[in-house]
């Protein structure tokens, strides 16, 4: 049966743990503000004799994924954690690493990317991964960090996937709040997550292989593509097993998409990550007033929950899309994007509009999501007309 | 120092079939280091370039060990994980305590002494157990010829042409085998395809150390030196002959000049001309308006084999 303690902690603090829990092989970390806590944590676990892992203070995240790479070639559970700037650097090992089908599991603090530099939240670094091959999750809370690490790792060793996976909490909000959060005990992770059995290992010095062959003009690149698309497609369906298996020892929702007073919306919104619980809080005053208000968080947004969110928002009359990234000269954010084209099969389109908001941690006031439910209100009722991108409160 | 004898009955790591050039140094140098780095299985990571592109041609692959390639600047970042992988396992009791892998690390000049750079030395400071192995060529081969900060000085490669206004590369070698040895490393060493003998007892100490160790070989291009193919050996031999090249090697701090080298002392070194007429890359030099340049770069290296000497002790 599974333990649960009840800790106040922050959400860095609990993907430490939960990487400790999952007892990765190795770990290779360079830090950066604000994913510091999670590897300076990791280094107590290490200098206490807690773990097993070889730790590679490696000097740059550009050679963390690469010695994450070798490591998870040579046949080893491995894990890691980066930021903003950090992720920006591995970007070509991130490529690398998704199509040597490497399962590596990566949390990143997400932060704005320079310039001008910042060093709080918005999603512009895990955004600007999201065609690197990576299965993504995003946490609104400490909580669901915790939870979400842990099944990234069952999700990216699963023989069905064998894809690298990152696990996404909002900088400072997440990484650095005191939140109370319920840890499983080492044990129920452990057999959670079971033992790693790698294929093609390195360190089988008995039957050598090689990994990251050349395979130019005339050769299968294509053919491995196309089986890497395939399996970040049969990810969904690992996805949704393990965050349904997990959600039963824990008692918390697992959903690719999860809805708040949806059944009945007429105004959404859809969002990711810590914005979530505001959009919430609006969403029931708005109720109070009367208003059919309701929230569609993205928790996994690679593979992207077409189908899902299509269904969760088939029936509302007005959407709005909010971005915490740009996508510089394209119609609008990431989120909006994939959004829109999601609900370009329903037979009846609702006008669907963008926000910007919160780049470089600007503030996310709860008078801001209220004037989205507004704006919706006034497109419903044909007040207003749906309009192009608003960078929500900026001056 | 296993004997030739010896050597030949070993197996042969590299298998032929291959598509580097005929006469291509880097296959000749890492079957002479394979073949001194003993018995022990060996798992190799190598950096993009000449070596990787043209010996995992998939389906195919010329490795009889484990080989991996991740990207160009990272193969000593990628054997630190594999490294570290093998320890945490060894812990874990998923791999048996008592078992031996060698490592081994491999890039050209250009993945080695520029975009690597970071990568290797931050693998030598962290101590890995593993070899490096720098092939060096002396330009960026695989992407048509274009200078590194191991091309000589004077020489013609796409990105440091030969015009009216300028002779070749105008900047000198950087001496990376210096670098790596004041990392502290247990071993560090320079050799030649030309002297198998030197670099497979090299080879021999580099792996018989523990921690990181380093090898920098010099390792004839016919296609980027502009010179024959059946000349390779040659002209690596008169790469050392003439100083270009000093062998020597920094075991646990010492320096020592290797025998080849050390010889030259007394008997002198063959002029600088030796080493650059067999290579069309240098063909300008000869130019009577380049007769200044000429003495310089061998002025240049008469200062790299005193600083060598003085290194090693070498009156
Ligand atoms: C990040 C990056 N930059 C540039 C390249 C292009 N590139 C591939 S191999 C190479 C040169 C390799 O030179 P060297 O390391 O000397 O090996 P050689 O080809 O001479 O054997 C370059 C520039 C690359 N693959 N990756
Ligand atoms: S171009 Fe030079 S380094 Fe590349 S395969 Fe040919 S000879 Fe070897
Ligand atoms: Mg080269």
């Amino acid at each position: 049966m599974a333990e649960v303690k009840t800790v106040a902690t922050t959400g860095n603090l609990v993907v430490a743990e939960a990487m400790r829990q999952c007892k990765p092989d190795v770990v290779a970390a360079y830090p950066i503000t604000p994913q510091t806590t999670i590897v300076e944590e990791y280094a107590k676990f290490v200098a206490q004799g807690r773990v097993h892992t070889e730790y590679v203070t490696v000097e740059s995240e550009h050679s963390a994924m690469s010695a994450c790479i070798g490591a998870s070639a040579a046949g080893a559970r491995v894990m890691t954690a980066t930021a903003s700037q950090g992720l920006a650097l591995m970007w070509e090992e991130l490529h690398i690493a998704s199509g040597m089908r490497l399962p590596i599991v990566m949390a990143n603090a997400n932060r704005a990317l320079s310039a001008p530099i910042n060093i709080h939240c918005d999603h512009g670094d895990a955004m600007g991964a999201r065609d690197t091959g990576w299965v993504i999750l995003f946490a609104e809370t400490a909580q669901e960090a915790y939870d979400n690490t842990i099944i990234c790792l069952k999700v990216a060793e699963d023989p069905e996937v064998l894809l690298p996976a990152m696990t996404c909490l909002d900088g400072f909000i997440t990484t650095h709040s005191i939140d109370r959060i319920e840890l499983f005990d080492d044990e129920t992770v452990a057999d959670f997550v079971g033992e790693y059995e790698p294929a093609n290992a390195l360190l089988d010095t008995d039957s050598p292989v090689s990994h990251g062959c050349f395979a130019g003009l005339g050769g299968p690149f294509f053919e491995f593509k196309k089986a890497q698309r395939l399996a970040i497609d049969r990810s969904k369906g690992v996805v949704e097993r393990v965050g349904a298996a997990f959600s039963e020892l824990s008692g918390r929702p697992f959903g690719l998409v999860e809805s708040d007073m949806m059944d009945d919306a007429d105004l959404a919104i859809v969002v990711i990550g810590s914005t979530a619980g505001n959009a919430r809080h609006v969403a029931k005053e708005m109720r109070a007033q009367g208003v059919k208000a309701g929230v569609v968080k993205v928790r996994c947004f690679r593979p992207f929950p077409q189908a899902e969110l299509v269904a969760a928002l088939k029936d509302a009359k007005a959407v709005a899309v909010l971005d915490r990234a740009e996508s510089f000269g394209a119609e609008g954010g990431p989120l909006y994007l994939e959004t829109r084209s999601a609900l370009y099969d329903l037979e009846t389109r609702m006008p669907v509009v963008n926000y910007i908001y919160g780049l470089g941690g600007s503030d996310v006031r709860l008078e801001l999501i209220r004037q989205v439910y507004s704006d919706l209100s006034d497109i419903v009722s044909g007040s207003a007309s749906p309009s192009g991108l608003v960078y929500l409160g900026a001056r | 120092m296993a004997t030739l004898k010896e050597l030949t009955h070993r197996e042969d790591r590299l298998a032929g079939g291959h598509r580097l050039c005929a006469g291509c140094g880097a296959s000749i140098a890492m079957r002479q280091i394979m073949l001194g780095a003993g018995t022990d299985p060996l798992v190799v990571g190598c950096a993009t370039g000449c070596l990787e592109v043209s010996t995992t041609i998939y389906p195919y692959t010329s490795w009889r060990i484990g080989y991996v390639h991740n990207a160009f600047e990272n193969s000593a970042a990628t054997v630190s994980g594999v490294e570290a992988a093998f320890k945490a396992l060894k812990r874990a009791g998923k791999i048996p305590a008592d078992k031996k892998i060698k490592f081994m690390a491999v890039g050209g000049d250009g993945g080695t002494y520029d975009i690597g750079l970071q990568s290797l030395s931050g693998a030598m400071e962290r101590g890995h157990d593993m070899v490096y192995v720098c092939y060096d060529n002396g330009a960026y081969m695989n992407t048509g010829i274009q200078r590194s900060s191991a091309t000589p000085k004077g020489a013609w490669a796409t990105t440091s042409e030969v015009g009216a206004a300028q002779a070749g590369k105008q900047q000198k070698r950087k001496d990376l085998t210096s670098i790596i040895a004041a990392h502290n490393v247990a071993y560090a060493a320079q050799g030649s395809i030309s002297h198998w003998k030197d670099l497979a007892t090299k080879a021999e100490k580099a792996f018989a150390a523990e921690g990181p160790a380093f090898i920098n070989v010099l390792a004839t291009c016919p296609r980027g030196w502009r010179s024959a193919y059946n000349k390779s050996i040659e002209i690596a031999k008169l790469g050392v002959q003439t100083g270009y090249w000093p062998l020597f090697e920094v075991e646990n701090g010492e320096w020592k000049m290797s025998t080849s080298s050390k010889g030259l002392v007394k008997a002198g070194r063959k002029p600088i001309e030796d080493f650059l007429k067999p290579q069309g890359r240098f063909k300008h030099l000869f130019a009577p308006e380049n007769s200044d340049l000429l003495a310089e770069i061998q002025a240049d290296v008469d200062d790299y084999w005193e600083y060598i000497k003085h290194r090693c002790g070498v009156e």
